[in-house]
């Protein structure tokens, strides 16, 4: 697929409205053209994108939801990839990263329309390695619906949480790491991403150097003895080390790790998710374990 | 807004998958104008599907009487069953003229997104008809896409202990294409699944 994209209707000046480079970095819009008497303008937007979700609509159309690096949440139509003949169908299946031409009826990606995508290139597709082990899959889909969550708002850039999906999937496929601690880790991180970060060993309200022994979902992480809220948490140390090494990346700690303090750690992460986020995560009732 | 029963007879029609609200209302002026005798039939039809048809004690297939037409026919082989997500897929393998054995359909595919989890589908009724040890081969036949294939590797998994013969169908290019338009996924796909050409 070629960086300049061409529009049939051009009567009137073409606009370009970004010039990015030609990195590995997909482009914004890349050309809108207005035409016809009424003025209507049509873009061409270029992005990168995980495919988070999708939805039957019509015959043989879906609705795409991605989460972009350049545009956030996107949902976007795909016509007729349901049909076996599609050219991009197997392309736009949840967990692929794609580089994705959108045509959009109007200057701006996310308006009152869905944007159509016309062109579906793969990255990497990383459905297959992880619905090959039903465990990642379940894992992978929490990653997925987590994702579409924290990136409420379509249109919106959340550049932290794409970059910190493509990471998860790559490692959640690579099946280098237990699933359910790579997806402990996505957890932890984008709830760290998104301003809701938690300390696991300095105390969370007054500073004190760890190792802390309480932990309170209000508080945001483990706390002294002298900060302590009624209803903490006590989890063993393992636990919360076992946490420390998720949220920072130190996977030689995590994957030594015994299987119950992976199950204690899971619990704490499941609630302290659901305190932030408010409403649950429909498919973390089917993560295995 | 129409006056009274054409406007229940829109907003009825609007209600069906698919659809819209300029739809409903061409189709129900279509019935408006039709042949008394047509919209008798069609009323007909309608209230008869609700009435007779159910679902097949033993595949879970649309069936006019406690079992299906596949399930009572003595001439399939009970030694296969071939697994599938909807009615719809047991009428497209059967139009293949291919496959002699017997249907499951499960209901649906597992989407943990969606909140279809494995309890959701008709996968304890389908180990009930496994336990006997009747049935040798077990033929995955869901939806090639992400959901089907989770679910394909979900029951691949449970039947596993059984010692059953499981298969999944064939993945790859459609009869009739170009090679060079196939997307990789798919010809990854091909690659994967070739087979021996023994000739």
């Amino acid at each position: 697929m070629s960086r300049t994209a061409r529009v049939k209707s051009t009567t009137a000046p073409v606009r370009v409205h970004g010039c990015v480079p030609a990195a590995a970095a997909a482009a914004t819009a890349v050309l809108s053209v207005r035409y016809g008497t009424m003025g209507t303008t049509m873009s061409l937007f270029r992005d990168d994108g995980i495919v988070l979700r999708t939805q039957k609509i019509g015959e043989a159309d879906r609705i795409i939801t991605f989460l972009t690096r350049q545009h956030g949440k996107v949902r976007a139509v795909a016509r007729g990839v349901r049909r076996t003949k599609s050219k991009f169908g197997a392309r736009l299946e949840p967990f692929s990263h794609v580089d994705i031409q959108f045509f959009s009826r109007g200057s701006e990606l996310v308006g009152r329309t869905l944007p159509l995508c016309t062109q579906v290139e793969t990255i990497a597709p990383y459905g297959a390695r992880i619905v090959d082990d039903y465990t990642r899959y379940t894992a992978g889909t929490a990653m997925l619906e987590t994702a579409e969550r924290f990136a409420e708002n379509e249109g919106q850039p959340a550049v932290q949480q794409y970059l910190l999906l493509v990471g998860g999937l790559r490692t959640l496929a690579d099946g280098t790491h237990q699933s359910h601690l790579v997806l402990d880790a996505f957890l932890l991180r984008s709830l760290a991403v998104n301003g809701y970060g938690a300390s696991f060993t300095d105390c969370a309200r007054c500073g004190l150097p760890g190792p802390n022994r309480f932990f309170s979902l209000q508080a945001g992480g483990v706390l002294c003895g002298d900060c302590r809220v009624p209803g903490s948490a006590v989890p063993s140390p393992e636990t919360l080390v076992l946490l420390g090494a998720l949220l920072s990346g130190d996977w030689q700690t995590a994957d030594a790790c015994e299987p119950r303090y992976w199950r204690e750690g899971s619990g704490l992460v499941a609630a302290y998710l659901q305190w932030h986020l408010e409403r649950g995560i429909r498919s973390m009732r089917y993560v295995e374990k | 807004m129409y006056e009274g029963v054409v406007q229940d007879l829109i907003d009825e029609l609007g209600r069906l998958p698919g659809v819209g609200p300029k739809s409903a209302q061409r189709i129900a002026f279509h019935i408006l104008q039709a042949d008394p005798v047509d919209v008798r039939r069609l009323a007909f039809a309608l209230q008869q599907v609700k009435e007779k048809v159910r679902f097949c004690s033993v595949c879970g297939n649309v069936a006019e009487s406690e079992q299906c037409r596949v399930c009572l026919d003595p001439r399939r082989d009970l030694a296969v069953i071939c697994v599938v997500e909807e009615s719809k897929d047991v009428v497209a393998i059967e139009r293949t003229r291919e496959f002699r054995g017997r249907y499951h359909v499960l209901g649906g595919a597992i989407s943990p997104i969606e909140g279809v989890g494995p309890d959701d589908l008709r996968i304890r009724e389908l180990m009930t008809r496994l336990a006997d040890g009747t049935v040798t081969e077990l033929i995955l036949a869901t939806d090639p896409n992400l959901e089907g294939e989770a679910t394909a590797t979900y029951l691949a998994r449970l039947c596993k202990p059984m010692g059953l013969k499981v298969t999944r169908l064939a993945s790859g290019l459609p009869v009739g294409g170009d090679l060079e338009y196939a997307d990789e996924v798919t010809l990854g796909r091909a690659f994967e699944g070739r087979r021996l050409l023994d000739v």
